[in-house]
Parts: C-alpha cells; structure tokens; sequence
C-alpha cells in the first residue's frame, strides 16, 4: 500500500501518444523503473515491435513495452483488442508475426517462416522458462497431484534434483496459502484454489517475469478476492509482473503503470491514478466509464451479466461465469469509436 | 436437512417429521420399483433362454454324452483363445500408439506412413491378412511358427482400428493443457510423454475394452491356420463327427459367456474409474 502511494508519488503521467505515432522497432514511452526497481536495472522483459496478423487481421500493431525488475503493469482492454494476444505473443505460444521479444538477456526475433527450426524452438524455450504464464482456464495438469504439478517442469526442463523441487514447491505453495492441499488432485480445489495453485505452479519455475491473462475471469465472483490478494502479495513482495485484466481496483492497488490497448496498439499508458482518474484519450475514457458502469450494475444486485448492443441492452442476472467482465467482452464486436 | 429446519422458530416440528417420512417412502419406492425391473429382466432372460434350449433339444440332434465326452477338450482350447486375444490386443496397443502419434505427425513422410497403415489395413478382411502372413510369407521364406503369424495378424490389424481411437484420444486433451506446458518450458516431446499421453490413455480405456471384447471373438479367425483354439477344436471335432450342430452350438455358448465376463469386467472398472475422477 505504502509502495503504490510512493509510486504514484514517483511517476508522471505521460500525456496521450498512440502507438502509431511511437516508432515501431523503438522503445516504449512510458517505460520507467518503478518504485521498487533496483538502482540502474535495465528492463527485465521488452517487447520490440510486436506485430501480429491472423490471415489478413492485423491483430497487433506494433507493440512496445519495457517492464523494470519488481515492477507490475496492468494492460486493460476491451476484449478483442489484442491484449491477451500480446500475452501469448510475449512467450511464443504465438508466434508474432513480426517484432522483437527480450527476455533477461535472451533475445528472440519473431520467424514465422522458420518458426519449425530447432534452433528457433530452443530459443523460444530459453525464454519460456524466464517468464511464467497463468491462464484464464487456470490449465493445472488434472493427472497429477498438486505437488506434482509444481514439481514437473522445475525437474524436467531444469533438471533441478527432485528433493529440491519438492521443497521449492512447498514454499510456493506455502505462500499461495496451500500448504494443506499439497497432495490432492486439482478436480477436488475450487477454482480459486485451482488458480492460486497456477500461480505455485508458474512461481516452481523461478521465473524473471511473471504474466496473467485475466486470471479472475473465469473465476465465480465469490473466489476471485483470494487470487486477487495473492497477486497484489506478490506485486508489493517485488515480483515482475505482466497483467492482463478487467479488475480496475487490483491495477488502481498494485499496478506501477497501467496500459491501455485498442485496436492492437497501446492508446495511452501512465501510473493507476492518473490514468484511470484522468484518462486523456477520448477512447480510454469511454472504457473506462463502461468498465465503471458495469461495476456499479454488478454491484447493485443480483446483476451480474450485462450486454449493451447498439443501444439495446438486455440484462441477465444470476448463476454462472457470466461476470461482469464478460459484459465487458460483448461490448468489443458493437463496432463504437 | 432436518437440523436446519427444527432451528427455525415457528416451524413445526410434526411437519418437519412429515416430510422426513415422504422422503423415505419415495426412497423405498424407488428401491422396490428398481428391484422389480430387474427381477422381471431376469425372468425373461430365464423364459428365453430356456425356451431355445428346450427347441434346440426338442431337434434330437444334441447328443449329450458326446458332449460330455468331448466338453474337456473344447474347453482345453479356451486358455489358448484368451492368451492370442490378451497378447494381440497387448500388442495392438503399441502399434495404435505408434500409429496415433504417426496420424498427428507434421512431418510429411510419418503421418504419409501411418495413414497408409491404417487405410490398407482397415480396406482389407482379417482373414485375407491372416492367411497372408501365414501363407504367403513362407514363399520369401519368412516362415513364421502359426501363433506368432496369428498374433501379429490380429494385433496388425487390430493396431490400424485403434490408431484412430489413440488419435482421438489425443486430440481430446484439451488445447490448453499443451499451452500450459509450453509455458513451462517443456519441449513438444517432454509434453506428449508426460501431459498428453497420460490423460489421452484414460480417454481411450473404455474403448480398448470394446476392442479386447471383440477381439476374443476375432480370434476364431486364427483356427484357419491350425492354432488348435476353442473354435478349431469344435470346428475339427464335429465335422469328423457329424455332429457340427451341437459343438458349434458349444462353441458358441462358451464365447458369449466369455464375452458377458469381460464385459461385466470392463463396466465394473469404468464405474471405478468414473468414481476415482469424482473423488480425484
């Protein structure tokens, strides 16, 4: 808490660019080492450049982005507007179609053609290994017991001795708050155990980067708090994070810089306060009054769903992962500004 | 249930034991009704079943004491009709594995291979193949004692129809189990071995049972080449006695209640593993 006031205290806003207007290939704007950065640290992660077509859909539009050891960025976005792409782009799980990721030193160029290459492919895994993913669907591997899942990859792609694992594990799991389900099989958590346990798993690995491709959408509302409190642990315990999202209060509580991406280009980018207090660009202010208003709705009652098209709008309220978030994602295809 | 209620004030008890009674009486009721079903499915079964034997008896054509006599030696031919179907099936399952991972291969030359196994083999009968690996063979002088030749005729071609079955196993682990893999840094082989593999084998047990059930009765294909099985031996016994009628019928009988067996078995373990997910 102390340190998110120190950082808003640190940083200044950056007034609107569009990415368009930053040149591609360079360095991102709004970079800056955050408040808990070590003196003189160069960036943990960059993406140069990053560009992405599905076919002919230009997906990403040449992304630039710089995060400093220990900071935490928020990227925030309709759904649609690439920033899970981004994600998946930064560790290869797509291959960008052109652009530049750096990873602690490992450089990787985008190389759709040769995207088969042995040489390319270890590359790709020399920066897997830095940067820990944890997905929306949570993906814990359901064969194997929690421990086990922790354990796998530290022991198969480090070739870390197994009793060490183990005990890494354990610590991880210890401060996810897991201690206890150390040998269950992840069908019997509930999925806010489930993904506090990605999160062991992706922290087994020792990443230098961790990234988050909306870890609480799919969660029931109820149990998406104890995730939420796990990551903000970690982003004031001065882990490196990565976070795509829709909660605007973990960014406002964790983040150093917020992102804001349209249309697969970064519109505007700046510390919480002052970008979701102040937004410059026309564009982030107008998601940023739809996020605002689906909050007040879910949190006016039993609403939990809403849908806005072309200005109809059709409410459903009750069960399900039909969260406010998913409100949010109807609104990309509606075709405004 | 009951606790909850009897907490609340202004409930009254009386009402509370009322319902109490209705859900057991409807419990009781299910009970009775699911037991006369099943009573009933055994009378037919019983009515049936004994109403062909009665007309097949009713034919004077079934001697019993040949039967009898010879019932030993039909039934010395079962052990043999288990180990080829065991074996085969055994072996089966690596060649679909091997086939599986050939129909999922990107690269060209390996998936060209495993999808011409899997056409050649499923476009021509068993018992073509049997016969061909037994008799023809020879003629390169890859002479081949006759239940080696069975086996690998019956695995072979059991192997092609299962490779589809592994693929499909496979391509159901879902998309994001790889990706979370991948995201850990494991390389596409390190990810079948230990993630895909291991979920697509649970996908696909079922399914192998199916294939061992119909497999103990494609054995009987390999009497033709003298592998002195259940089938040969009723086959070979009546036909020198005039009496195919009967020891066919044996035959006959003996197979279904090696297929009931297993297949009571096979239900037996899949309500296992249905409950081990439950509780996993």
């Amino acid at each position: 808490m102390a340190r998110a006031a120190d950082a808003r205290k640190r940083s200044t806003h950056v007034t609107a660019t569009t990415a368009a207007s930053a040149p591609t290939g360079g360095a991102d704007p709004y970079a800056k080492p955050g408040a808990l950065t070590p003196a003189g640290a160069a960036p943990v992660i960059r993406l140069i450049g990053l560009e992405k077509y599905y076919g002919d859909n230009h997906v990403l539009k040449g992304c630039n982005l710089e995060v400093y050891p220990a900071e935490t960025i928020c990227i925030i976005g309709r759904s649609g507007s690439g920033k899970s792409t981004l994600l998946r782009c930064a560790n290869f799980l797509e291959e960008p179609t052109v652009g530049t990721v750096e990873i602690d030193g490992i450089q990787v160029r985008a190389d759709p053609l040769r995207a088969r290459s042995k040489e390319h492919r270890e590359q790709i895994r020399e920066i897997r290994t830095r940067a820990g993913m944890v997905f929306q669907q949570f993906n814990l591997f359901p064969h194997l017991r929690v421990i086990d899942n922790l354990t796998l990859a530290p022991v198969q792609v480090k070739g870390v001795p197994r009793e060490q694992a183990i005990r890494t594990a354990e610590h991880y799991l210890a401060q996810v708050g897991l201690s206890h389900k150390r040998d269950e099989f992840p069908a019997r958590l509930s999925g806010g155990e489930q993904q506090r346990v990605a999160i062991a798993r992706a922290l087994a690995m020792e990443p230098k980067v961790l990234m988050f491709d909306e870890p609480t959408s799919a969660l029931d509302p109820t149990l998406i708090g104890e995730v939420l409190r796990v990551m903000e642990d970690l982003a004031h315990g001065g882990a490196t994070m990565i976070v795509v999202t829709h909660e605007m209060h973990f960014a406002r509580e964790a983040a150093d810089r917020v992102y804001f991406i349209e249309d697969g280009e970064f519109v505007e980018a700046g510390p919480p306060d002052d970008l979701l207090s102040a937004p410059q660009d026309p564009r982030t202010r107008r998601f940023l009054e739809r996020i605002s208003r689906e909050e007040r709705l879910a949190r006016a009652g039993r609403v939990r769903g809403v849908r806005r098209r072309g200005g109809r709008s059709s409410v459903s309220g009750g069960e399900g992962s039909d969260g406010a978030t998913d409100a949010v994602e109807g609104d990309a295809d509606d075709g405004e500004g | 249930m009951r606790g909850l209620a009897a907490q609340q004030p202004g409930i009254d008890p009386s009402m509370v034991a009322s319902t109490q009674t209705i859900v057991a009486d409807i419990r009781r009721a299910r009970q009775r009704s699911s037991l006369r079903f099943r009573l009933i499915f055994i009378g037919t079964w019983f009515v049936l079943v004994g109403g062909l034997s009665v007309a097949l008896a009713s034919t004077g054509r079934i001697h019993v004491d040949f039967l009898a006599e010879w019932a030993p030696f039909f039934l010395g031919g079962v052990p043999l009709t288990i180990f080829v179907s065991v074996v085969s099936i055994a072996f089966a399952v690596v060649f679909a594995l091997i086939g599986a991972l050939g129909r999922i291969s990107t690269i060209a030359p390996i998936f060209a291979t495993a999808t011409l196994y899997v056409s050649l083999v499923r476009g021509t009968p068993l018992i073509v193949q049997i016969f061909f690996v037994y008799s023809a063979l020879p003629q390169f002088g890859i002479v081949l004692p006759a239940i080696v030749a069975g086996i690998f005729a019956l695995s072979f071609n059991y192997g092609a129809y299962m490779t589809e079955i592994f693929r499909a196993g496979i391509e159901a682990v879902p998309r994001g189990q790889i990706e979370a893999a991948h995201a850990l840094g494991m390389s596409d082989a390190q990810t079948m071995r230990r993630i895909v593999l291991p979920q697509a084998v649970r996908i696909v047990i079922p399914a192998i049972g199916n294939e061992f059930i119909a497999m103990i009765k494609d054995s009987a294909l390999v009497s033709f080449v003298a592998l002195q099985e259940l089938f040969w031996r009723a086959r070979t016994t009546g036909s020198a006695n005039f009496a195919s009628f009967e020891t066919l019928i044996f035959a006959a009988v003996v197979y279904w209640l090696l297929t009931i067996t297993f297949s009571t078995a096979q239900e037996w373990l899949e309500r296992r593993m249905r409950e081990s997910d439950r509780r996993t």
